[in-house]
């Protein structure tokens, strides 16, 4: 399996360059119609180089020509294969591993059978141990592993599957690393997520994107207005030869190589490669897209629905702050609450023995262990606590609190409360600590809202994308932390029928909208959204209603969608205008060459060295600007987050400006080199 | 050179208030002229049967727009078929001067708003012909014209709409609220500038060396002022407004080229306002204005420096041929900038005897789609779809599907600009192609002008490059010019080619209904396609269309479509016979 996520390696170049010469295959060519004109051109050259061979004409000279026209067409194709390759490559693996697998069917009697893969039905329990390959999507249903998903994500990291929790969910093709898990099979064969990924990944059912559509027909109308201008060349030659009685017409692989440098061979070769590339460099970030589609919806995006926990906040709270009661010292009040927490293992609790560690450097108490009781956290008490001989230390909810308090005989101060308040009005949790009958204080307990995520949201302003956190806290804690992490907007106490009502009223404004889901209660609005990522260990429910699935089940990674989605639009538009201000030069170095001979005061206008170098040159160019751009139509354009107008000055000047002048010198340096090797 | 920027100054202080009259006509509110022209609307509407309230879809409005100009087409070329045993003509024309390709060529010039004249009017069209069958065209046609502008800003700024107007209301209101009133005004103005208003015949006067000359006359006025303010270019006399008594002073003149580019410059405003943001509409303006002004200045700069060949003989330097001196250089090619910018086709002068590159100026500007302040209507449309292709090739670079105004650019729309960019391209290619090598027989009757019928000779030109006075570089210029300008819906000539021949009538009648066709009827569907979108709110996000980026994107989109569509033609016409030129042959 290839791990690398390196786009340039050995075996990937020597395959594409095996299947450009596959590709040469008119019908495959005919889809693109740039291309196909250029393969037209090719054949007719080719024809003329032929005759030229027999009757001793300038062979050398249109057989050049030919040379480069084809290898046009070859690198337009390797270009695309290039694109291709990584996710080839992997759907090889994918195949390879799914056609050899087999599986250990667990019975009912705790007995195993081995069956092959493909026989797995849904509801089946599968045993897979240390080096087993996972033979089908499903849910770990028993223990926990350490799993190499690098088949499906490229990552080599192993990750965490486990029962029970969040990351339960495993994909077929991926292999066990250690301990043995039992899995429950949750898709039929031939539905699997391994199959449909083989399909995306080859391309196979590669529909071209409507942006992609529309700009095909803009580049196929722009090969029909150069075609017209080349053909009716000929005419105007042949009147301006009748007219100054000397001259000759162009030669017809001279015009088909006029017409090749014209039309927009550089957009139309690496067209399909921009797309192709854009989907793998979503799977490169784990994130499976089902369609491009979906992929360029997020470059349109306008508004992102982001959950609060795990996407702007960790997901856990960390105790920030302790508030003693009056006549509490707060070190007495951080030792209580280190007490009452030692047994608790949530990460609040933690956190709170952390902090009081690190404030007063309270170690873990050394407790004779008979005399201490863990009380637990129940929904009936909402409380935890610890009991030491009989003293009772607890910690709990404002209310919850005081009423063991009260049940003590013991009263709670206006003071607590008033910083009980505080707290939640700042957005955080508070917790009460207690013993017995005297109230020690408020333990702050802070939502840690993730590092660079305000700049990011800044950004995300900056390019017009309005943020909106979406969390099922009231709206006083909303407000608060969706103010200190600088989201634009906030869905407090959020029900899935309001998020689906957002959604729909942004979308009614004109705006494009993405989130992430994962529950099944997710589904309707993740269907509604324009970009909706499901995460992998989200039901299937929610996969299904989504147009992309992040296997990290990472909900951050939105943005990054968002960013490549963006990427993907600004390399086809950048090298659409380069492709189109090229042709400025290559007319310069063309016509006046053509024309030389019938207008000698064209020689003017000449940069070049003779009429054959400078067609000649105009092609090599046209042919290997191609090459040069692979590694920009692979990767992307470089990417920055700013506002549209200062991208497009920007571009504008880079792709735009930057186009019409820098074929120049080099259609010149080709043109001498062809010159000094006696080549033309 | 200060002429220009005087004349550009005028036409920047009117492109507001004439935008914000435009739009209160269009978008219904109350005239001042509500009053006194308000009952002619209502009766109009009556009289034809018209629901004025009415929303047509887009294909409704082109099914409108077609019928009406099919009819009035047929009805002008009856007219003139018959102009014989019709009134008001003294000269007794009939329909020798007026064969049925010359008719046909006339009625679609005039319907087409292009007013190509194959045909010498002093020689060939009675009054009633000038005053009826022709000049309800020039009303008609500038009305079509702006009706279609009027739409495609409606359905761009529309949201979610089904319709993009009525096409009947917005023909009657902006003839009434706008041609009629400014007519009225102007033919006054002219009048009193010197310009002849008399059904009287030709004079025949004795000059002071006592040569008999027939001095010909009219009620040219009432014809100028629509023929300058509709941008239809159509001369009164065949010197067009080189004429004495069509543009008898620099004022007149003055005033005349002001009269061009009145609505079409006010219409880019119009839009500004239509949509709710006025600088949309500037940055349209500053896009035409920047092409407008480049022309203008390069094409004075070349007139100016004259032709080299003359300096050995130590005399003019500047290139006076073919110009009036009542205007001299500069009135001259910022005229020639002007007519051609503006699809008006007027001229003052003769462009054929212009330098090789102060004659490109002209020829760019057609070929530039006429958008630089374009037609009445044709021009802004012209620019919008240019607006839309710009936006669509850079607007993915900012990361977006490309939209504007808010609308998102798809495949329709794309397909849709990209047919009026085709049909364009080949109808002038395809066309001057033919015309360049076209072999007919010599006396084939196909391309013989009937000059017997105009009391000259009949002859019999063979091959279609044989129309041509001038050889060579420059011959190839005046075929590309012909046919650019015909499609371009322009209608000056370059002049220096014979094209009332049945087969040139015939071409360049079917250059001037693709030219305006199939550019109108893309218009009407984007438009139409446009309506139903929604629009997004603009936000940081958004590629900014009223900006100077965008200003210079759309110039150097313009130059660069241009250019790359015809730089072949242009460089074996005039770029070689400037070079020709300059190497003193």
């Amino acid at each position: 399996m290839n791990q690398s996520t390196s786009l340039f390696q050995p075996a990937l170049i020597g395959r594409a360059l095996k299947d450009a010469f596959v590709k040469l295959n008119p019908k495959l060519v005919a889809k693109n119609p740039v291309m196909f004109v250029v393969l037209v051109g090719s054949i007719v050259t080719s024809v003329f180089w032929m005759r030229d061979l027999a009757q001793h004409g300038d062979a050398l000279f249109t057989g050049q020509l030919a040379l480069w026209l084809w290898f046009t067409v070859l690198f337009a194709n390797f270009a695309e294969a290039m694109a291709e390759g990584r996710g080839k490559a992997q759907a090889d693996s994918l195949r390879k591993s799914r056609t050899t697998m087999m599986a250990r069917r667990a019975l009912g009697n705790g007995k195993e059978e081995l069956v092959a893969a493909p026989l797995l039905a849904k509801g089946n329990h599968v045993v897979c141990e240390a080096g087993d390959v996972i033979p089908a999507d499903g849910e770990v249903i028993e223990g926990i592993a350490s799993v190499d998903e690098s088949a499906i994500t490229g990552e080599s990291a192993p990750v965490i599957r486990e029962s029970g929790g969040d990351r339960s969910a495993v994909t077929g093709g991926t292999k066990v690393l250690s301990d043995r898990i039992v899995i429950q099979v949750t898709q039929d064969p031939g539905n699997s997520f391994l199959d449909r990924m083989i399909a995306l990944v080859e391309g196979a059912k590669r529909q071209k994107t409507p942006n992609e559509i529309a700009l095909s027909i803009l580049l196929s109308g722009l090969t029909l207005v150069f075609l017209f201008a080349t053909v009716t060349l000929l005419p105007f030659a042949q009147y301006a030869v009748d007219q100054s009685g000397h001259g000759t017409l162009p030669a017809v692989p001279v015009l088909a190589a006029l017409l090749v440098c014209l039309i927009p061979t550089t957009i139309g070769g690496l067209l399909s490669a921009i797309g192709i590339a854009g989907m793998d460099r979503v799977m490169q970030r784990n994130v499976l897209a089902m369609s491009g589609r979906a992929v360029e919806a997020a470059g349109d995006v306008s508004t992102l629905l982001l959950d609060k926990t795990g996407t702007i906040t960790l997901g856990n709270r960390e105790a920030t702050t302790f508030y003693p009661a009056p006549g509490v010292t707060e070190r007495e009040l951080a030792e209580a609450a280190q007490l009452s927490s030692l047994a608790d293992e949530t990460p609040e609790g933690r956190s709170i023995v952390v902090l009081a560690k690190n404030l007063f450097d309270i170690r873990e108490h050394d407790m004779d262990r008979e005399k201490v009781e863990f009380v637990a956290f129940t929904a009936q008490t909402r409380m935890s606590g610890i009991n030491i001989g009989n003293r009772q230390i607890r910690k709990g909810a404002t209310e919850s609190v005081k009423k063991f308090i009260e049940a003590n005989g013991g009263t709670v101060p206006i003071e607590v409360l008033q910083s009980a308040d505080q707290v939640a009005k700042a957005g955080s949790t508070p917790l009460v600590v207690a013993d017995g009958s005297r109230i020690m204080g408020v333990v702050q307990l802070k939502d840690i809202v993730k590092g660079g995520m305000k700049e990011r949201f800044g950004q995300m302003r900056e390019m017009g994308i309005k943020t909106v956190m979406i969390t099922g806290d009231n709206p006083l804690t909303a407000a608060a932390i969706a103010a200190e992490a600088g989201v634009d907007d906030f869905i407090a106490e959020a029900t899935p029928e309001q998020k689906l009502a957002y959604i729909r009223q942004e979308q009614a404004g004109g705006r494009l909208v993405a989130m992430t889901g994962d529950g099944t209660n997710d589904a309707p609005a993740l269907a509604q959204a324009d970009v909706g990522v499901a995460m992998n260990t989200g039901t299937q429910a929610a996969k299904e209603a989504g147009n992309m699935v992040d296997l990290d089940s990472n909900p951050t990674k939105l943005i990054e969608i968002v960013e490549i989605g963006k990427q993907l639009l600004m390399t086809r538009g950048a090298l659409t205008t380069f492709s189109i201000a090229n042709d400025v030069a290559k007319y310069f170095a063309i016509i006046p060459a053509m024309f030389i001979v019938t207008y000698p005061e064209l020689q003017k206008m000449n940069f070049l060295s003779n009429p054959k170098s400078a067609v000649l040159a105009a092609v090599i160019f046209n042919a290997l600007i191609i090459i040069a751009l692979i590694p920009l139509a692979l990767k992307g354009v470089p990417y920055r987050p700013m506002s549209a107008a200062k991208v497009l000055r920007r571009n504008l000047f880079l792709y735009g400006i930057v186009g019409v002048i820098i074929p120049f010198p080099f259609i010149w340096i080709i043109d001498k080199a062809l010159v000094l090797l006696k080549l033309a | 050179m200060l002429q220009i920027v005087l004349y550009f100054l005028i036409i920047l202080a009117i492109t507001k208030p004439v935008g914000g009259y435009l739009f209160r006509v269009f978008d219904g509110k109350p005239l001042l002229l509500d009053r006194p022209l308000g009952w002619l609307e209502r009766l109009t509407y009556r009289a034809l049967g018209i629901r004025k309230d009415e929303v047509q879809t887009w294909r409704q409005y082109a099914g409108s727009l077609l019928m009406f100009s099919l009819i009035s087409m047929v009805v002008t070329y009856v007219l003139l078929r018959f102009q014989g045993s019709l009134p008001l003509n003294p000269q007794g024309f009939g329909s020798a001067q007026m064969p049925a390709h010359l008719a046909f060529n006339t009625a679609v010039s005039f319907m087409t708003n292009t007013n190509w004249q194959s045909y010498s009017p002093e020689l060939s069209v009675s009054y009633f012909s000038n005053m009826v069958a022709l000049s309800i065209h020039n009303w008609a046609s500038a009305a079509v014209g702006l009706a279609v502008a009027v739409a495609l800003v409606r359905g761009l700024s529309q949201k979610s709409a089904n319709g993009i107007g009525n096409f009947w209301r917005d023909v009657v209101r902006g003839t009434l609220y706008i041609f009629l009133p400014i007519c009225f005004i102007g033919a006054f103005i002219y009048v009193a500038m010197g310009v002849p208003q008399t059904f009287a015949g030709p004079k025949l006067i004795t000059t002071l060396e006592g040569i008999k000359q027939t001095i010909a006359l009219g009620p040219v006025a009432s014809q100028e002022i629509i023929k300058q303010l509709g941008t239809n270019g159509g001369g009164f006399f065949n010197a067009n407004s080189a004429h004495p008594f069509e543009n008898p002073s620099a004022l007149a003149d003055l005033f005349t080229k002001v009269l061009i580019f009145l609505i079409p410059a006010g219409l880019t405003n119009m839009f500004g306002r239509m949509f709710g943001n006025q600088r949309q509409g500037w940055a349209v303006f500053a896009a035409m204005s920047v092409l407008f002004l480049s022309g203008a200045f390069i094409s004075t700069a070349a007139e100016q420096s004259g032709n080299p060949a003359f300096a050995k003989y130590g005399v003019q330097t500047a290139n006076m041929e073919g110009k009036e001196t009542r205007f001299g250089i500069a009135g001259s090619t910022l005229f020639a900038s002007v007519t051609t910018g503006a699809s008006c086709g007027a001229v003052n002068s003769m462009h054929d005897s212009y330098t090789p590159i102060g004659g490109l100026v002209p020829l760019f500007n057609i070929l530039s789609g006429e958008v630089i302040f374009g037609g009445v209507g044709a021009g802004l449309y012209g620019m919008l779809i240019i607006a839309i292709l710009a936006v669509f090739i850079a607007g993915l670079m900012v990361g977006r599907t490309p939209e504007y105004l808010g609308k998102k650019i798809g495949r329709f729309e794309v397909q849709m600009a990209m047919v009026s960019v085709l049909a364009m391209a080949a109808s002038i290619l395809f066309m001057t192609a033919y015309a360049s090598l076209g072999k007919l027989p010599p006396n084939d009757p196909l391309n013989t002008y009937k000059g017997s019928s105009y009391g000259a000779t009949d002859t019999g030109y063979g091959p279609l490059s044989g129309n041509l006075n001038n050889p060579g570089a420059h011959g190839f210029s005046e075929t590309l010019y012909t046919f650019a300008s015909a499609t371009g819906n322009n209608g000056s000539a370059f002049a220096g080619i014979t094209a009332n021949t049945p087969i040139y009538n015939t071409l360049i009648g079917l250059a001037m209904i693709i030219g305006r066709f199939f550019v109108i009827l893309p218009v009407l569907a984007i438009a139409g396609n446009m309506a139903k979108k929604k629009i997004a709110p603009a936000s940081k996000g958004t590629f900014p269309t009223d900006s100077g980026t965008f200003t210079l994107l759309l110039v150097g989109v313009v130059v660069i479509v241009g250019a790359l569509t015809f730089f072949p033609a242009l460089a074996l016409g005039p770029i070689v016979e400037h070079l020709q030129m300059i190497g003193g042959k």
